[in-house]
C-alpha cells in the first residue's frame, strides 16, 4: 500500500482490496443445529461480540451469506438439507465445522449421525471442542480471516 | 380399586377377551393381551361406561431380542373419568411381527404406530398412512431393534430432489385429504 502525502489517495491492488474486504465482512448464515448453537449465539452476542472482527450479521438467508458455521451433530436425514443451503449461498463462500460432532461426529458413533461434515460440504476450519467456548470459535474466524487473506483471485 | 380387583373388573366388561394379569413395578395395573384380542378389546376400553380409557397417553414397543415371543407392543391408557390407568401389553413373535391398528379408536395412535413401525419394523395392519415417521423414507432396517448394527457407517445422502414431482405432489395431497377426512 503505498500513500502520496500531496494528494489524499492510498494506492494498493485490486487483490489485496478485495482480500481486506472480504475478510471484513463475514456474514454468517444463520444456522444452528445442537448445542453448539449456542455457544454461537454467545459468540454473537454483547459479551464475546464478534462484531469486533466484522462478522456480526447472521443473515436469515443463505443467499447473502458467506459462511456457515456447522454448529452441532448433522443427522443423516438432515444432510441433503445442509448441503441444499451451501449450495444457496453465492460464492465465495466458507465453511466452519463446529465442534466434535461436526467435524468427526463425537460421541455419537452411530448409524444416524455423518460422521464428519466433510462428507457433505468442504470445510475451510475446523474448531475443536464439546462444546467450543465461544473464544474457540472467534480465534477459528480468525483463523479463516487469515485464510481468505491468503486466496489469490486468480 | 387395587389392581386385582380392577382387572377382575375388566374381565366382566369383556368376556371373551383373556386378561393375563402382569406384575409390575409401579402401581398401574398391566394386562397382557393376545394380538387377535386387539381389534375387539381396544374399543370396548374406550367406550365401555365402567372403564372409559378415552386418552392413549403412550403406545411404543420393547424388544427382548433373542427371547421369542420377541416383542412387546404397550399401550398405556388413561381413564380421565375414572381416574385410572392401564398398561396393555401384547406379545409379537419376531418373525413377521404385526398387530391391528389402533388408529381408529384414537387417533392419537397414528403416528405413534408409524414411530413403532419406523424403529421396531412392528406393522400395523390397516393403518391409514404407513409411512416411516422419522429415519428417511429410503432406509433399510429398523435401528431400535436389538440385533440392529448401531455403528455402521454409510456416506450420507447429500442430495435430494429439489423438487417433488407432479405424481408426487398430487399423491400428498390426496394423502393429506384422507387423514383430514378421519
Amino acid at each position: 500500500m503505498g500513500f502520496d502525502a500531496d494528494i489524499p489517495v492510498l494506492t494498493t491492488t485490486v487483490e489485496k482490496m478485495v482480500q481486506w474486504a472480504r475478510r471484513s465482512s463475514i456474514w454468517p448464515v444463520t444456522f444452528g443445529l445442537a448445542c453448539c448453537a449456542i455457544e454461537m449465539m454467545a459468540m454473537s452476542c454483547g459479551r464475546y461480540d464478534i462484531a469486533r472482527f466484522g462478522a456480526e450479521v447472521f443473515r436469515g438467508s443463505p443467499r447473502q451469506s458467506d459462511l456457515m458455521i456447522v454448529a452441532g451433530r448433522l443427522s443423516r436425514k438432515m444432510a441433503p438439507a445442509l448441503r441444499r443451503i451451501y449450495d444457496q449461498m453465492p460464492e465465495p463462500k466458507w465453511v466452519i465445522s463446529m465442534g466434535a460432532c461436526a467435524s468427526i461426529g463425537g460421541v455419537f458413533d452411530n448409524y444416524a449421525i455423518v460422521q464428519g461434515v466433510d462428507q457433505v460440504v468442504p470445510v475451510d476450519v475446523y474448531v475443536p471442542g464439546c462444546p467450543p467456548r465461544p473464544e474457540s470459535l472467534i480465534y477459528g474466524i480468525v483463523q479463516l480471516q487469515r485464510k481468505i487473506s491468503q486466496q489469490k483471485l486468480a | 380399586m387395587d389392581s386385582t380387583a380392577f382387572v377382575n373388573s375388566l374381565r366382566e366388561a369383556l368376556p371373551d377377551v383373556q386378561f393375563e394379569h402382569v406384575p409390575s413395578v409401579d402401581l398401574h395395573p398391566t394386562v397382557c393381551i393376545a394380538p387377535d384380542a386387539v381389534p375387539a378389546a381396544m374399543p370396548v376400553l374406550r367406550q365401555h361406561a365402567d372403564l372409559r380409557f378415552a386418552f392413549l397417553a403412550d403406545l411404543t414397543a420393547v424388544d427382548f431380542w433373542p427371547r421369542e415371543p420377541r416383542f412387546e407392543v404397550v399401550y398405556m391408557l388413561v381413564s380421565i373419568e375414572h381416574r385410572q390407568r392401564l398398561r396393555v401389553r401384547v406379545r409379537l413373535h419376531g418373525d413377521d411381527p404385526h398387530v391391528a391398528t389402533v388408529s381408529g379408536v384414537w387417533p392419537a395412535a397414528n403416528w405413534l404406530e408409524r414411530e413403532v413401525w419406523d424403529l421396531f419394523g412392528i406393522a400395523f395392519d390397516a393403518h391409514p398412512d404407513p409411512r416411516r415417521l422419522l429415519m428417511p423414507e429410503d432406509w433399510e432396517g429398523y435401528p431400535l431393534r436389538k440385533d440392529y448394527p448401531v455403528q455402521i457407517h454409510m456416506r450420507p445422502h447429500i442430495a435430494e430432489p429439489m423438487q417433488v414431482t407432479a405424481e408426487e405432489f398430487r399423491s400428498s395431497v390426496a394423502r393429506d385429504r384422507l387423514v383430514r377426512k378421519q
